[in-house]
């Protein structure tokens, strides 16, 4: 399965490194978001600094849509997706092996929106490891279940509609969760019982995703 | 002789429509059969029902000793399609999708390379063809990579659909070529083709498909007919 896994990952990122969807498209489109953002909520810098967690983790899960349906429209084109399935391979290697492709392309993007903040927001950027560690559990849960609804609404026609539809509401719990976790480790709002019964809500969701993605992803992708 | 195919009954739905309304089909392993028959026939269906891709929803499928109707993906490690899709990636290289889909089959062993290089070569890809991505491809070159990753993979069962399609004569050739090499080696064949005389040439017997059913299936005994003369033409 592992094996099957870092096959599928590369192949994504070496399309991905070639067709730099990521670095000439979703990346542009990040920043984009942010600066919108800014525009809508300026003057009251305070007001973008308060709401940095929230926009930052917004414009994550935008990114995560586009990241997911790009992972997706390469197998759709021109009967991909049956070398795939005749392939041979564990279909929980593709499973993780796409969710992870993904997962490394949201890190990136995510680097790049923190830079974003820093610099559009004048956020302070503290609470370090609180941070990354909402960042690794986000970016796994929103990885796992971008891919898992990216597989369902694969082989539909209108699955540049649908998967947004699809995978917003399922995310929310990500995007609250997230954005509570960065305010407590940011200072810029309510500490209550801090980062941990957030980060735990992460971990829960991205071990779910993982775990259903792993034991459904054969039948998802037969069915697609 | 063992059959490498044996279809009864066996019905396929493309949602409600039964491509396939009870077919009977019979290959005996190491035969190449031509399945003809008009567009709307069912053959592009009962190959993909032979690759394990389209379910078999009633009636009795094996492929390769595997039963469709209790697990439809075991048997695809041992499968090749060549059909209208290429399914290739557009953004990797001619190299790196035989690569891929070798290792994908077979796993990481070490003829990988050498068995690669040398279908490649073999079909003229090889060069600076090796290294473009496939999206700046011909279709004919398409045609050749989809046809490299089916010699590389080197399957038990090849299924051809119009597989001279989009071939140049060169092409052709070098298709006819692999085929009978695979036979020779002892793969079994099943090429649905409207290019009655080619087709013909590579088959050991015919048999015709009309409204999802296969209508004339010779007995196959004439499986021992010398390659190159058809026993029965449909």
């Amino acid at each position: 399965m592992l094996r099957d896994a870092l096959l599928v990952a590369g192949k994504d990122l070496r399309i991905e490194r070639r067709s730099r969807v990521t670095t000439n498209q979703v990346a542009p489109f990040a920043v984009v978001v942010l600066v919108l953002f800014a525009f809508a909520l300026d003057p009251d810098r305070g007001l973008l600094t308060r709401a940095a967690a929230g926009l930052f983790w917004v414009a994550v899960l935008f990114c995560a849509i586009l990241a997911v349906q790009r992972s997706f429209s390469v197998e759709s084109a021109d009967g991909a997706r049956d070398g795939l399935r005749l392939s041979g391979l564990d279909p929980a290697g593709i499973f993780l092996g796409k969710a992870g492709a993904v997962a490394l392309q949201l890190v990136a993007l995510e680097a790049l929106l923190a830079a974003g903040v820093v610099l559009l927001y004048g956020t302070d950027l503290r609470g370090g490891v609180v941070l990354l560690a909402t960042c690794a559990a986000a970016t796994i849960g929103l990885a796992a279940s971008g891919t898992v609804y990216g597989v369902l609404s694969a082989g539909l026609r209108v699955r540049e509609t649908l998967l947004p539809l699809l995978l917003l509401p399922v995310a929310a719990p990500v995007l609250l969760s997230a954005t509570r976790a960065w305010e407590v480790a940011l200072g810029t709002g309510g500490a209550g019982d801090g980062a941990g019964p957030w980060l735990r809500l992460l971990v829960i969701f991205a071990v779910v995703y993982v775990a259903f993605g792993v034991v459904a992803f054969g039948a998802l992708l037969e069915e697609a | 002789m063992a059959l490498a195919i044996r279809f009864r009954s066996a019905v396929v739905l493309l949602g409600r429509f039964p491509a396939l309304a009870g077919v009977d089909f019979d290959v005996a392993a190491g035969e190449t059969v031509l399945v003809q028959g008009p567009n709307g026939a069912g053959k592009t269906t009962l190959l993909r029902a032979c690759a394990g891709l389209a379910p078999v929803v009633a009636g009795e499928a094996e492929v390769l000793g595997h039963d469709l109707r209790d697990d439809r993906r075991a048997v695809r490690r041992q499968v090749a399609l060549l059909g209208h899709a290429t399914q290739l990636y557009d953004d990797l290289t001619v190299a790196e999708n035989v690569r891929f889909a070798v290792r994908a089959a077979r796993g990481r062993s070490r003829d990988d390379g050498d068995g690669a290089a040398g279908v490649l070569e073999r079909l003229g890809l090889d060069g600076r063809l090796r290294d473009v991505t496939v999206a700046r491809l011909s279709a004919g070159q398409r045609r050749r990579t989809a046809l490299a990753i089916c010699m590389a993979r080197r399957p038990e069962l090849w299924l051809l659909d119009e597989p001279h399609a989009g071939l140049d004569a060169q092409g052709r050739d070098l298709l006819d070529d692999a085929v009978r090499a695979a036979v020779a080696g002892g793969a079994t064949v099943v090429l649905a083709s409207h290019e009655a005389d080619r087709a013909l040439a590579l088959a050991t017997r015919a048999v015709t498909m009309a409204g999802g059913q296969v209508h004339h299936q010779p007995d196959r005994r004439a499986a021992s007919a010398p390659r190159g003369e058809p026993a029965h033409v449909a």
